[in-house]
């Protein structure tokens, strides 16, 4: 060993010019470096350490190490993570987007739990592990300890001690005496590290900022998209969507004799439900002429009154406006553009309309007339007629008089 | 000399004149040695092989559709699922090895964990390929993630299907996280060892720059410690919220609570039948006898026994509460089973993981490695016919007779099944041979001169 440490002494003035970082002390076995660990911490030394190929169990009480702060970083993870899976379901599924899933409620504990406990724990665990790094000043590119060839076996079998001389007490010669009495195998002074570059080249925190910088443009593309209206329409990075492997009528096909994608009826047949035979009922007729009475299926009443008002409401209105005076909103809005097109909707209180039959009417509304489309394909028969009744019920009360309010309640108009 | 040599590098004992030492050389030199025992590029080539014609299904699917394959009305999830259970579940022994075990102080798990890890996470990969394949359209399941899209639409937290989205990918996560951070101290024994200014920078870099201070392996254990307790019950939510897809459903034959629990069983019962699977050849050809010994190869037979006999009980244990319960559609669902048009998959599946178990109650059987190794493939296949009983029996006799139907895989199921092996075992291989096999910190804590001073806690 006395060999060994004249070898030590040599290398210290060979190498000269460097301050000294350290004095470090190799041992072959764990009872060893516990034992000198012991001494050193009993010495008040406060920039030392101890490197070991594996965790060396009891040196943390003979190193004096105290209690990490660790767990109370993981703790506070695991808070945020399950504050987050709470407040991003309610969020993302009671708030922002809301569907009815089942008759689910929007938001209830139970359904939430599993996101619950798997943000938590998610969130834990990467604060485990960046907390473990960011505590232990990892990743640690260079270190003083890297010049020791010598060193190299800490990762294999050899236990090392070094103590700084940047701490307080350090005195090279003191604390040398103090670690000879540790019985090492090997006693060796480290020397500041001036070779190894202690800053990342420039060119690559450049590079590594452009990088950074250009990664976020996609995001802000998503972020305008989501607050910007567009009238393109939407952008399929595979469009089988859009193109879908399928037949659309008045396209040509390969298979049928006459060469039509779209089939037409089958002569002499009906499909369920399409016979309609009843002219009165589907066609506004009796006796071929227009039927002035509504088929006996349509019996007024209020009801039937407050259908006809919702369906004038949804398809008549906006043209012909909630009064039927051809002043609906959509007329409003051609005159205000002026462009010279529009024919005006028609007023329903002129006096040709009000001695029109039910029946007509009725056509009218299944078929359209000039300008005015034809809404059968959209609306049921019945609330056709319904549509009809409520518009005679228009019409009336531009013409009423008082006869019309039954005796007992004329007295409230009076 | 020839180009791969005949003789197995690894057959000398190791170097080294402590136990230390002779731990690090065991394993760092599997990673060191320029060429590889031949028995390594004969699996590599055939899971390159394999890995290939997983790369042109997947390309053939993306290109027709997944009409490539035989899910057909009225059994939607045919293969695709039953892969992704399978592997989620292979995925389960590495992390409960690493963590549970760790929690009960199974010293014996260092021997076997870091591989048992690596497995993990290469059959979740696996896993979490299928349902990317299966939802149809495989350029768009980022539609399950909750990430601001230009459709403004967010993901529906009340469905299973999204729970398994975080589980599986919290698992994944984890695992990696895991594996990563027991992964350093050995790294950083890569780094200390290594010749070649490459691997010198790459080892580095992964190692982070650790040196083995003690201030640091502190607060590294009670990481460590932490993960583990994280890890735990994971492990144990990460198969339950698979079954969740199943048990929250009316089907027949799935809407049962017995479920988590059975599926969390047999995926720990099929995790360790891939573990020793993969020990047994992997101790024999890369020299590493001296630390898993016969003796862990025990532990992990005693383990499939006991998990064996656990879905067992739950096979059993389906079939009574489906005639206590007096449903109708449940008992036929279950009878179906036993007799029906699948009945030669049940009974596979019962003879792979009910009976073949059954001969680790005898310890020379126990400590026959030929033995542990076929029993553990079939126990891989049971499971796999678990997942197919279970997906597949009651999905094709669901409520309406008129719905019923046989399901048929197509030659394109196979080859994304024998591909996803493919996958596994190119990764595994890739794993051994570039990265620390076995946990040589961990072991080293462990070998007796560890504990020289007498200083037993």
């Amino acid at each position: 060993m006395a060999d060994k440490k004249k070898d030590s002494d040599q290398t210290e003035h060979a190498e000269g010019e460097a301050p000294l970082h350290g004095l470090l002390a190799e041992y072959d076995s764990t009872a060893a470096l516990i034992a000198a660990s012991k001494k050193v911490r009993d010495a008040g030394f406060e920039k030392w350490d101890t490197y070991t190929p594996f965790p060396v169990h009891g040196i943390d009480g003979a190193m004096g190490i105290k209690m990490t702060k660790l767990p109370w970083i993981v703790l506070g993870a695991a808070i945020t993570g399950l504050t987050t899976a709470i407040l991003m379901q309610w969020w993302m599924n009671a708030v922002d987007y809301k569907y009815i899933i089942s008759g689910k409620p929007f938001w209830s504990i139970p359904a939430s739990v599993p996101i619950y406990f798997e943000l938590t724990v998610l969130f834990s665990a990467f604060a485990a592990l960046g907390g473990m790094l960011a505590l232990n000043n990892l990743p640690l590119p260079s270190h003083p300890l890297d010049l020791k060839e010598r060193f190299a076996k800490v990762t294999d079998d050899k236990f090392f001690l070094m103590i700084q001389a940047a701490d307080a007490k350090f005195d090279e010669r003191e604390t040398r005496a103090l670690l000879e009495g540790t019985h090492p195998t090997v006693l060796d002074v480290v020397l500041e590290d001036r070779t190894s570059p202690s800053k990342l080249p420039t060119g690559l925190v450049y590079g590594l900022l452009i990088v950074a910088t250009a990664s976020l443009i996609p995001f802000a593309f998503i972020a305008k998209a989501r607050f910007a209206k567009s009238e393109k329409t939407r952008v399929h990075v595979v469009g089988d969507m859009d193109w879908q492997l399928k037949f659309q009528a008045q396209q040509a096909h390969p298979f049928f004799a006459d060469g039509r994608a779209e089939r037409p009826e089958i002569p002499e047949t009906v499909a369920v439900g399409h016979l309609r035979e009843d002219d009165h009922l589907f066609r506004g007729k009796e006796q071929d002429t227009w039927a002035r009475t509504f088929p006996t299926s349509i019996e007024p009443s209020a009801d039937a009154l407050e259908r006809g008002k919702e369906k004038f409401g949804v398809y008549c209105a906006p043209c012909h406006g909630f009064a039927g005076d051809g002043d609906g909103p959509i007329s409003v809005r051609a005159q205000e553009l002026a462009e010279g097109t529009w024919v005006p909707p028609t007023n329903v209180h002129q006096d040709y309309l009000r001695q029109m039959p039910v029946g007509q009417l009725f056509d009218t509304v299944t078929h359209g007339i000039r300008n005015m489309a034809g809404y059968g394909q959209l609306i049921e028969p019945e609330d056709r007629w319904k549509i009809v009744m409520y518009l005679r019920a228009l019409q009336r009360s531009r013409q009423t008089s008082v006869d019309d309010v039954p005796e007992a309640e004329r007295g409230a108009l009076k | 000399m020839a180009a791969i040599s005949d003789v197995n590098p690894f057959v000398q004992p190791p170097k080294g004149d402590n136990d230390f030492a002779r731990v690090t050389d065991n394993v760092s030199r599997i990673a060191e040695v320029n060429r590889p025992p031949r028995a390594w590029y004969i699996a590599f080539g055939i899971s390159t092989s394999l890995l290939g014609l997983f790369g042109i299904s997947v390309a053939y699917l993306f290109w027709e559709g997944i009409g490539i394959w035989g899910n057909m009305n009225p059994s939607y999830w045919g293969f695709p699922i039953v892969n992704f259970v399978f592997w989620v579940g292979i995925g389960h022994a590495g992390t409960l090895i690493s963590a549970i075990l760790y929690l009960m102080r199974q010293t014996w798990r260092t021997a076997i964990n870091r591989f048992a890890e690596a497995m993990t996470i290469f059959a979740v990969i696996c896993a979490a390929v299928f349902p990317g394949l299966h939802v149809g359209r495989p350029w768009l399941p980022y539609w399950m993630f909750p990430i601001p899209n230009q459709m403004q639409m967010w993901p529906q937290f009340r469905s299973p299907l999204e729970w398994d989205v975080f589980a599986v990918g919290t698992y994944a996560t984890v695992s990696l996280l895991f594996w990563y951070m027991g992964m350093i101290p050995d790294l950083a024994t890569f780094r200390d060892r290594s010749t070649s200014p490459l691997r010198r920078a790459l080892y580095g870099a992964f190692a982070m720059g650790w040196r083995g201070s003690s201030r640091q392996w502190h607060r590294y254990e009670r990481a460590y410690l932490l993960l583990a307790a994280l890890a735990t019950p994971l492990v144990l939510s990460v198969h339950s919220v698979v079954s969740f897809d199943f048990a929250t459903s009316q089907m027949p034959g799935w809407h049962t609570t017995i479920f988590p629990p059975y599926f969390v069983a047999g995926a720990i019962f099929g995790g360790f039948a891939m573990v020793v699977t993969l020990a047994v050849p992997a101790r024999q050809f890369f020299g590493l006898k001296r630390i898993i010994t016969i003796n862990h190869l025990e532990l992990m037979s005693k383990i499939i026994l006991a998990t064996g006999m656990m879905v067992g009980y739950a096979y059993g244990m389906e079939f009574f509460i489906a005639w206590y319960s007096g449903s109708a559609y449940e008992g036929f669902a279950l009878l179906n089973r036993a007799v029906g048009p699948f009945a030669w998959s049940y009974w596979a599946m019962i003879f792979c993981n009910v009976v073949t178990p059954q001969v680790f109650w005898f310890k020379s059987m126990r400590r026959n490695v030929w033995v542990i190794f076929f029993v553990g493939v079939l126990v891989n296949i049971g499971m796999w016919f678990e997942r197919f009983v279970i997906i597949v029996t009651s999905g094709s006799r669901d409520f309406l007779p008129a719905s019923w139907g046989y399901f048929i895989p197509t030659a394109w199921d196979f080859a994304t099944l024998a591909g996803s092996f493919g996958l596994f075992f190119t990764l595994f291989l890739l794993f051994c041979r570039y990265l620390p096999m076995v946990a040589m910190a961990e072991v080293k804590a462990f070998v007796p001169a560890a504990h020289a001073s007498g200083d037993h806690h």
